[in-house]
């Protein structure tokens, strides 16, 4: 029993990171139709910023905030340089430059910081009193840090002018316009957020999976698996689901285990834990292909 | 004195086609003026070459100012508000979301407040909906939710895109009733494009009439109701 807790907790740590990333995924995606496969490696690149101001003998904290403005304002400027021209091409071309972007962020990090998997921090204390047993420090730390993260941006988008607008421009650009909305900044400002929010999970994630400039790549997986679950035009749904998939990979792995201890027979166990949680989440979809909480878009042709 | 809009040598396209040649008229502060023609004549691209929608050229000067080639959420800012064809609701967001988004630079101010209060009681039964979906409303709601929002942008000119499309006949009634007491009331000047033509001539002190992209006749309502090709043409009678 103790060890299911156990791994449903650390299920839900992944699941956060996840939830992050699908989320950046979704901001992204509600108001451009894209989908950033370079998400996850702005979020490395942002880590490694953190971790070199971390070198550099700033305090985690600082460098972790400082890494987060980093982040949203090279968002904010990747959006307005790189894709701004591109505003009518047509997808494969925005697609080559997501590719490119993800390339780049790469191929840079493992020129400045080598392709040397590094040890990253945590500023979580190594004890939690009272949970000690069942949830490492740095996985509720994480999960703390993330839901704080979360609930930050939905007061932003539900209950602000400005989230409002940011809503509107993604929603109905033209009308948005007419409103007098200046829907070009407000792309420009879901880039920035998209950035944050992935930084954060990157400098969570990092210290699990350890620094190096390929540690996003499953992750980005994971993350796309959960906002399509959840319904990739849904951002409540996308979190839902980014924690669904990091406690069901788990829960995989662990009647796996069940299973060999019990009648001694290996069908799953960690190596395939990932195949599996794929395979669910590709029933699901297909079974319901909005994800479970998406809306049903009819387009007119 | 200074027309509030004035637009010259109006050209407008899509693409390569030239929707709009050499569109010229003007409108006084205070006043209705309305947009007549059929189908495919060039008024809702009017509308749209006024705030930069379609590609433009010519003149448009609002309030004396040039205004062509400024951003359509510019020209908004300055006082112009377009109630588009189709209402352009939000459809997920609240009536209240709807509304507030039109005065998002300011915040949540007790003035904006006051400008809510002031639309309910042209349109009370917004207030009434005030936390449903706007995308659940009626027609004719929506219709009341595009003007409002308009609005609240506190503009001095308002283009109105067909506000009786698909509403059933007593609903535009109420509509126009309540357009001319924001005229009156709120001192808006506005610009009405209607296939209705009978309903706008009431309401509107001046017509231009538009055919195949080109200002064809123009006059007073009351001048242009009795012209015998407007008449047969457009009135039916």
């Amino acid at each position: 029993m103790e060890q299911l807790i156990q791994q449903v907790a650390s299920g839900l740590a992944n699941g956060a990171i996840y939830a992050c990333v699908a989320l950046a995924l979704v901001m992204i995606f509600v108001s451009t139709d894209h989908i950033n496969f370079a998400q996850g490696e702005m979020a490395m690149f942002s880590t490694y910023i953190s971790w070199q101001l971390i070198q550099w003998g700033l305090d985690y904290w600082i460098a972790f905030f400082a890494a987060v403005a980093i982040s949203f304002v090279a968002g904010v400027l990747i959006e307005r340089i790189v894709l701004r021209p591109l505003h009518t091409a047509p997808v494969l071309s925005i697609i080559v430059v997501f590719i490119g972007l993800l390339a780049i962020c790469n191929s840079v990090a493992g020129t400045v910081w080598s392709y040397l998997i590094k040890e990253y921090p945590t500023p979580f204390p190594k004890e939690v009193f009272g949970f000690s047993g069942l949830i490492g420090a740095h996985q509720l730390g994480v999960v703390v840090v993330t839901l704080l993260v979360l609930s930050l941006l939905f007061v932003f988008f539900r209950y602000t002018p400005l989230g409002l607008a940011m809503r509107a421009a993604a929603q109905n650009p033209v009308s948005a316009r007419l409103a007098g909305v200046r829907v070009d900044w407000m792309l420009a400002l879901g880039w920035g957020l998209a950035a944050a929010v992935g930084a954060v999970a990157g400098m969570m994630v990092a210290h699990i999976v350890y620094l190096d400039p390929n540690m996003m790549a499953g992750i980005l997986l994971y993350a796309f698996a959960g906002a399509l679950l959840g319904g990739i035009s849904s951002p409540g749904g996308a979190v839902l689901g980014g924690f669904m998939v990091g406690v069901l990979e788990n829960l995989v792995a662990y009647l796996g285990n069940a299973i060999e201890k019990g009648f001694g027979v290996y069908i799953i166990g960690n190596g395939e834990k990932l195949t599996v949680a794929l395979i669910i989440v590709i029933t699901v979809l297909t079974l319901k292909p909005s994800g479970l909480f998406g809306r049903v878009v009819v387009k007119r042709v | 004195m200074v027309a509030l809009l004035e637009v010259n040598g109006l050209r407008a396209f899509y693409g390569q086609t030239q929707a709009l040649y050499d569109v010229a008229f003007a409108l006084e502060q205070g006043g209705i003026t309305t947009l007549l023609g059929a189908n495919g004549a060039g008024k809702t691209t009017t509308l749209r070459a006024i705030c930069n929608m379609v590609r433009t050229e010519g003149r448009v000067a609002f309030d004396g100012q040039p205004i062509t080639g400024r951003a359509t959420e510019s020209i908004v800012r300055l006082g112009v508000a377009h109630v588009p064809e189709g209402r352009g609701t939000f459809t997920t967001l609240t009536v209240e979301e709807n509304l507030r988004i039109a005065a998002y630079t300011r915040g949540r101010s007790a003035e904006v407040k006051r400008d809510l209060d002031q639309v309910f009681e042209y349109f009370p039964r917004l207030r009434e909906r005030i936390q449903q979906q706007a995308g659940t409303l009626s027609g004719g709601e929506q219709q009341m939710l595009a003007v409002s929002r308009a609005l609240m942008l506190r503009p001095r000119l308002m283009l109105l895109d067909e506000p009786s499309f698909g509403l059933a006949p007593l609903i535009v009634q109420e509509i126009f009733r309540i357009l001319r007491r924001i005229n009156e009331e709120s001192k808006v000047s506005m610009l009405l494009v209607e296939q209705n033509a009978a309903l706008a001539l009431d309401l509107a002190d001046h017509a231009y009439v538009l055919e195949t992209g080109r200002v064809v006749m123009a006059g007073p309502s009351s001048v242009v109701k009795n012209d015998e090709n407007i008449r047969k043409s457009y009135l039916g009678y």
